[in-house]
């Protein structure tokens, strides 16, 4: 043994630690690699759409209606003004119901019928689109005796409710009790304290939560295939059958003609546009002046 | 808890002691009747405000609430409010229509008596949990004192805070006497000799004994308070 040498420990030592070192190397780049595949899709998404759709947009894409095949030109204008008119409707049935039964699950949390609809609802949640859609059609589109865009609005509301009631009972849930304690204290009513206090201060998280849901359901497909239906022609009544995006982009995807191939890539990158614009005012909600639910 | 029988003279302050979990906090939280929040919570007597017993049949929760005010032990204030809106929160659940003028005049009056005028005049439109933790229990009692309370019950106030925050507390209490009733919960011995003028001593649920604060603290009657502020146990 040596002054300078190492002894027999201290070898062991250091390659033990080599190992651990090499180890948590490799262990880090593969965690790496797999973070950056988690996001390579969307990257490949949205570039393969901008250099093959991008081409096609034009005023024309926004404002005409499909033309008949071997015509060039036409748009998808009656589309985009129908998944918008659909989503409306959409959020109209599933955003109130969906926070009156997420209040409905904070509120009385623990009672019977609370852990019931709380079951159900993560049940909805997962139930597959297509599902919803023909239980739609049962419900709505066979007495009614035709498609509508009423019906394609109700089989998106009807996704939409789960989504939003869970987000809303989680987002109640961050709000402290001592901020409801403090306005009952105060002589706020139970009603009152729930919601100009506790639902006002999980609002912006509320509000999140709903632009998330609308923006899944903007761009669902199964739902809307024997509701909405589809339509070349403008149409903004909610009694006819109406063109949505995802229908349009469906349609002419399996069409034979390039053209058509080349407007279905331009709609799915409008649509996603659509879609990541909600999500960025979603996230820049949550910014907003007093947000933040647990402020205190 | 039982066996309380307990006078709280109009305009003093008087301050509650006793070990932790001994009811001093339950008993302040039956005085405004917020422990009926707690679904297993059940009362038994009387507490008589003025010549009213509040939990008299026909006597609402709400309507005892908003004449007897409560500060807790963390400052609670309203994230998504500004400092006026705060401030004026519980003015909204008193039933009168008032002007913004007449709101704001009852804003300022309540901020210059919880003594964070000078601190907010210029900002009363800026978010409250902008506030230090010590600004935000003022403002909390400012909350409070907005409605005209007759009683203002007040949960260990300064618990969460630090010694200098404590201190304008403290100060705020001494002022505010004279004119609202203070009932203060403390953990506090040096606290509730400082500021208070009656002294009442819980030890497990009951009350052991009260008396005018330096009695209590120089001559206890009771050998049980003797040896808790003397630092025995507790």
């Amino acid at each position: 043994m040596s002054a300078t040498g190492l002894t027999g420990r201290q070898a062991t030592g250091l390659r033990a630690r080599r190992t651990r070192r090499a180890r948590s190397a490799v262990m880090v780049a593969l965690t790496g690699v797999a973070a950056v595949c988690a996001t390579l899709p969307l990257l490949f998404i949205l570039w393969h759409l901008v250099s093959t759709g991008a081409g096609v947009l034009g005023l024309d894409f926004f404002t005409n209606t499909p033309r008949p095949a071997g015509e060039n030109g036409g748009g998808m204008g009656n589309a985009i003004v129908g998944t918008l008119i659909l989503v409306a409707i959409a959020a109209g049935i599933g955003l109130p119901v969906g926070v009156g039964a997420g209040l409905y699950l904070a509120e009385r949390r623990g009672t019977r019928l609370a852990n019931g609809v709380r079951f159900l609802s993560d049940v909805l949640n997962g139930l597959p689109s297509i599902v919803t859609g023909i239980f739609v059609w049962t419900l709505v589109v066979r007495p009614m005796g035709h498609f509508s865009a009423l019906a394609g609005g109700i089989a998106l509301g009807t996704m939409m409710i789960p989504m939003v009631a869970r987000t809303t009972e989680e987002m109640l849930h961050l709000v402290p009790t001592s901020l409801r304690e403090a306005a009952l204290a105060l002589g706020y009513p139970q009603w009152r304290a729930s919601l100009s206090i506790v639902l006002r201060t999980a609002s912006a998280g509320i509000v999140t939560g709903a632009l998330i849901a609308v923006a899944r359901v903007a761009g669902e497909t199964a739902p809307l295939l024997f509701t909405a239906f589809g339509n070349q022609y403008w149409s903004t009544s909610p009694n006819q059958p109406i063109a949505a995006l995802p229908l349009q982009i469906f349609a002419y995807a399996i069409s034979p003609y390039d053209e058509w191939h080349r407007l279905a890539w331009a709609g799915a990158l409008v649509l996603i546009a659509l879609v990541l614009a909600i999500s960025i005012v979603a996230r820049l909600t949550t910014r907003g002046r007093f947000a933040g639910a647990n402020g205190g | 808890m039982h066996g309380v029988s307990l006078e709280i003279p109009e305009y003093q302050v008087t301050a509650i002691i006793g070990p932790s979990g001994c009811g001093k906090s339950t008993f302040l939280r039956c005085l405004n009747r917020m422990h009926e929040t707690v679904p297993t919570a059940r009362v038994r007597g009387r507490v008589i405000l003025g010549t009213q017993d509040i939990y008299a049949p026909g006597v609402s929760a709400i309507a005892v609430r908003k004449r007897v005010g409560m500060v807790f032990q963390r400052p609670t204030p309203f994230p998504t409010m500004s400092i006026r809106d705060n401030v004026a929160a519980g003015l909204r659940v008193m039933g009168e229509r008032r002007s913004r003028a007449e709101t704001d005049d009852i804003v300022e009056r309540a901020l210059v008596r919880a003594a964070l005028w000078d601190e907010t005049r210029d900002r009363l439109g800026s978010s409250a949990v902008a506030l230090s933790g010590g600004q935000q229990q003022r403002l909390c009692i400012a909350r409070a004192l907005a409605t005209d309370p007759e009683v203002l019950l007040l949960d260990e106030p300064t618990a969460s805070l630090d010694p200098g925050s404590t201190q304008r507390i403290e100060e705020l209490v001494h002022e505010l006497r004279g004119s609202v009733t203070i009932v203060i919960v403390t953990h506090n011995l040096q606290q509730a000799a400082r500021i208070s003028e009656r002294t009442a001593f819980f030890l497990a649920g009951e009350l052991v004994e009260h008396a005018p604060t330096e009695a209590l603290f120089t001559t206890p009657a009771d050998e049980r308070t003797e040896a808790y502020i003397t630092g025995r146990f507790g």
